[in-house]
C-alpha cells in the first residue's frame, strides 16, 4: 500500500491546510512510511470481531436538564478574532455566482 | 541546604502536613517554588507561563483558610504544574500550538476546578508537545523542555513540561494527560512516578481533546504517595464529561500508605521485551521482577499476543479522533485567523490559519486521520484498528484471569537527545510501544523509577497495569518496589539527578 503525492495533496483539500509545495513533497514521503507501517493492522485475522470505539462502553449517558449560567458573552467575544455588534465576525462564507 | 532547597526537595505529602501543622505558610512554599522556576526554568523551560499572581493569591487564601480554623484538604497549601492543555480562567491555554497562542479560556476545567477546591496551589502552565502528539515536547511550537538529568536530552512528552518541573524540584505535584503513554513515558526517562487512572476516572472536561476515546489526565510526581493522593483529589464522577465513570475512586492512597505484594499474582508480558530494548532497561526491569518475587509477589510469564499490533492500531485510531476533534479550530470562535483580508472566503482564511498555526506533527496526524476515515479506506484501516483494539482488550481480559497485575518496562530506551527523531516519525511513535496496549483498553497504569541503566545512568521505569478501575493495585506494587529501593540506596531516587547540580547555578540557558 502506498500514497500518492497526489492523494496528500488531496487530503490537505480536505483537512483544510493550505500546504505548500514543500510540505507536500515533506509530507508524502511521511506518510507513505507511516501508512506503510499502520498497514499491519490488516494481518490480523479478525473476522466476525466486534469493534471498540471506546474504552469506557458506555450507552445513553444523561444528565438532568438543569438551567445553568451560561459564559458571559463578552468574555468569549473578547477572545474572538474578531467581534462585531456583539456576535463573531466571520469571512465571507459564500461566492459570487 | 538552604531553607528554600528544604522546602522544595520536600514531598508533597510532607508540605501539606507543615502547611497544615503551621510549619511553613503557603505563600512561603509558593514562593520558594517561583523563585526555584525563575532560577532553573532558563534551563529547564518546564513552563510555557507561570502565574505568579494567581499562584500566591492561592497560597494566601490557604493560609487564612488555615488562620480561621477551618478544616485543609491532603495538598491544601501544596504547588503544582499544570499542563498547558487544561483551560484555567487565570492563565493562558496554549496546548504547545501557536493557533491557541494567547487565549484566556473563559472557563476552568474540572480538573482546574477541583485543585482550586482542594486548596492546591498552581504555579502555571507546563510545556507539552502540541495537542499532546508526540513523546519528546519537540513539537512544541514553544520550543523544547529539557531534561533536568540531562539537559541535552528530551524530558519525554508529551506531558514533557510536567515531567521536567517534577524532576527539577520546581513543583512536588504536575498533572498530565496520557494519550498513547504521555505521562508514563515522561515520568519514566525523568525518573519520576506517572500514573495514568482507569479511562473515565478523572474528568475530560475543560481538557482540550486529543483523541476523546484514550485521553485520560492523572498525576506525576516524585513518590508513590503523592501520585495516590493527587490521584485521588482529581478523581471522581464529572457530569460534564459523558464518559466520566459514575463509580467509587479505587483506594489508591491506603494502597500507597500499605504496600503489600506478598501473595500478589504478578504477569511479567513476554512481548514486551527482546529486540529494540535497551540492554540497561531490560537489567534494571528483571532486577525490579526479582524483586517483587523476594518481597512475596508470584510471577510468571504472560503472552499478550496482539500487543504487537497496539502500535500501528494506536497510530490509526488517535490520528482519526484527532482529525475530527481539531476541527474546530476554524478560525472564527477563537484562536489565530490568518488572510482576513475582506476578500477571502470563510474557507480559504481557514485553510490558511491551521497551514500556518498548526506544526508538522499536527497536521501529519489530521492528514493520516482524514485518510483513514475516508470511505475508501475506512474499513481496511479504521474499522480493522477498531477490532485490533477488541483483540487488545481480550488479551488484557485473558491475562487478568491468570494474574492481578501485569508488568513490563515503561519505555523501550532511557531518554534520547533532542533532536534525534524529531523529523522521523516511526522513530519517535516507537518510544510509546509499551504504553499504548493500555490506553487502547482503557485500563490503569503507573511508571515507577526502578533504577538506573548502567550504560548511561539514565533513569529506566518500571510499568504497572491493572484492569479497569483496579487503580489501587498500581499503588501496591509501586509503592512496595520504591520502598525496597529507597531502602537499598538510603535514599530516593531523584537525589542521584546529577544533571540537577547545574541548574543551581544561574549561569547561560541550556545548549
Amino acid at each position: 500500500m502506498s500514497i500518492t503525492r497526489d492523494e496528500v495533496a488531496h487530503l490537505a483539500k480536505l483537512s483544510r491546510l493550505a500546504l505548500t509545495e514543500d510540505e507536500l513533497d515533506h509530507f508524502a514521503g511521511q506518510l507513505d512510511v507511516i501508512i506503510g507501517a499502520v498497514a499491519r493492522v490488516q494481518e490480523v485475522a479478525a473476522a466476525g470481531i466486534p469493534p471498540t470505539t471506546h474504552a469506557a462502553n458506555l450507552e445513553n449517558v444523561y444528565r438532568d436538564d438543569v438551567i445553568a449560567p451560561p459564559l458571559d458573552a463578552d468574555l468569549v467575544l473578547s477572545q474572538a478574532p474578531a467581534a462585531q455588534a456583539a456576535r463573531f465576525r466571520v469571512p465571507r462564507i459564500l461566492t459570487e455566482e | 541546604m538552604a531553607a528554600a532547597d528544604e522546602l522544595t526537595t520536600m514531598t508533597a505529602a510532607e508540605m501539606a502536613a507543615a502547611v497544615a501543622a503551621g510549619e511553613v505558610s503557603a505563600v512561603e512554599l509558593t514562593r520558594a517554588h517561583l523563585d526555584r522556576i525563575e532560577l532553573t526554568d532558563v534551563k529547564v523551560r518546564a513552563f510555557l507561563h507561570v502565574g505568579a499572581e494567581p499562584a500566591l493569591a492561592a497560597a494566601r487564601s490557604v493560609d487564612e483558610r488555615r488562620a480561621a480554623g477551618r478544616p485543609l484538604g491532603p495538598l491544601a497549601g501544596v504547588p503544582l504544574a499544570l499542563k498547558d492543555v487544561f483551560t484555567t480562567t487565570d492563565m493562558p491555554t496554549t496546548c504547545g500550538s501557536k493557533i491557541l497562542a494567547g487565549w484566556q479560556p473563559p472557563y476552568d476545567a474540572t480538573l482546574t476546578r477541583r485543585l482550586r477546591d482542594a486548596g492546591v496551589v498552581i504555579l502555571g502552565k507546563t510545556n507539552m508537545d502540541e495537542f499532546a502528539m508526540g513523546s519528546s515536547t519537540e513539537n512544541s511550537a514553544f520550543g523544547p523542555s529539557r531534561n533536568p538529568w540531562d539537559l541535552n536530552l528530551v524530558p519525554g512528552g508529551s506531558s514533557g513540561g510536567s515531567a521536567a518541573a517534577v524532576a527539577a524540584y520546581q513543583a512536588p505535584l504536575a498533572i498530565g494527560t496520557d494519550t498513547g503513554g504521555s505521562i508514563r513515558q515522561p515520568g519514566a526517562v525523568c525518573g519520576i512516578v506517572g500514573v495514568k487512572p482507569t479511562y473515565g476516572g478523572s474528568s475530560r472536561f475543560g481538557l482540550v481533546a486529543f483523541a476523546s476515546s484514550l485521553d485520560t489526565p492523572g498525576p506525576l510526581t516524585r513518590t508513590v504517595l503523592d501520585a495516590a493522593l493527587l490521584h485521588e483529589a482529581i478523581s471522581g464522577h464529572d457530569p460534564n464529561d459523558s464518559t466520566s465513570l459514575d463509580a467509587p475512586v479505587p483506594p489508591v492512597v491506603a494502597a500507597a500508605r500499605n504496600p503489600d505484594v506478598a501473595g500478589l499474582r504478578v504477569g511479567v508480558v513476554a512481548e514486551l521485551s527482546g529486540d529494540g530494548y535497551a540492554p540497561g532497561v531490560l537489567t534494571r526491569f528483571n532486577e525490579t521482577v526479582e524483586l517483587l518475587e523476594t518481597l512475596g509477589a508470584k510471577v510468571t510469564e504472560v503472552s499478550c499476543p496482539h500487543f504487537t499490533y497496539a502500535l500501528p492500531a494506536y497510530y490509526l485510531i488517535a490520528p482519526s479522533e484527532c482529525s475530527s476533534n481539531l476541527a474546530r479550530f476554524d478560525a472564527m470562535r477563537y484562536g489565530l485567523r490568518i488572510g482576513d483580508d475582506g476578500v477571502a472566503s470563510a474557507e480559504e482564511v481557514m485553510s490558511l490559519t491551521r497551514a500556518t498555526g498548526f506544526g508538522a506533527e499536527v497536521k501529519r496526524r489530521i492528514m493520516l486521520g482524514t485518510y483513514a476515515l475516508s470511505s475508501g479506506y475506512y474499513d481496511a484501516y479504521y474499522g480493522k484498528a477498531q477490532q485490533v483494539r477488541t483483540l487488545i482488550i481480550r488479551d488484557f481480559e485473558a491475562a487478568f484471569e491468570q494474574v492481578d497485575v501485569l508488568v513490563s518496562p515503561t519505555t523501550p530506551t532511557t531518554a534520547f537527545p533532542i533532536g534525534e527523531r524529531a523529523d522521523d516519525p516511526m522513530a519517535m511513535y516507537l518510544a510509546d510501544l509499551c504504553t499504548i496496549p493500555s490506553d487502547l483498553a482503557g485500563n490503569a497504569a503507573i511508571s515507577v523509577p526502578c533504577g538506573l541503566a548502567p550504560e548511561n545512568g539514565l533513569p529506566v521505569g518500571f510499568q504497572v497495569m491493572a484492569p479497569v478501575l483496579a487503580d489501587d493495585r498500581l499503588y501496591r506494587v509501586a509503592g512496595a518496589v520504591e520502598a525496597a529501593l529507597d531502602a537499598r540506596r538510603g535514599a530516593s531516587f531523584l537525589a542521584q539527578a546529577r544533571g540537577l547540580a547545574g541548574l543551581d547555578e544561574t549561569a547561560e540557558a541550556g545548549r
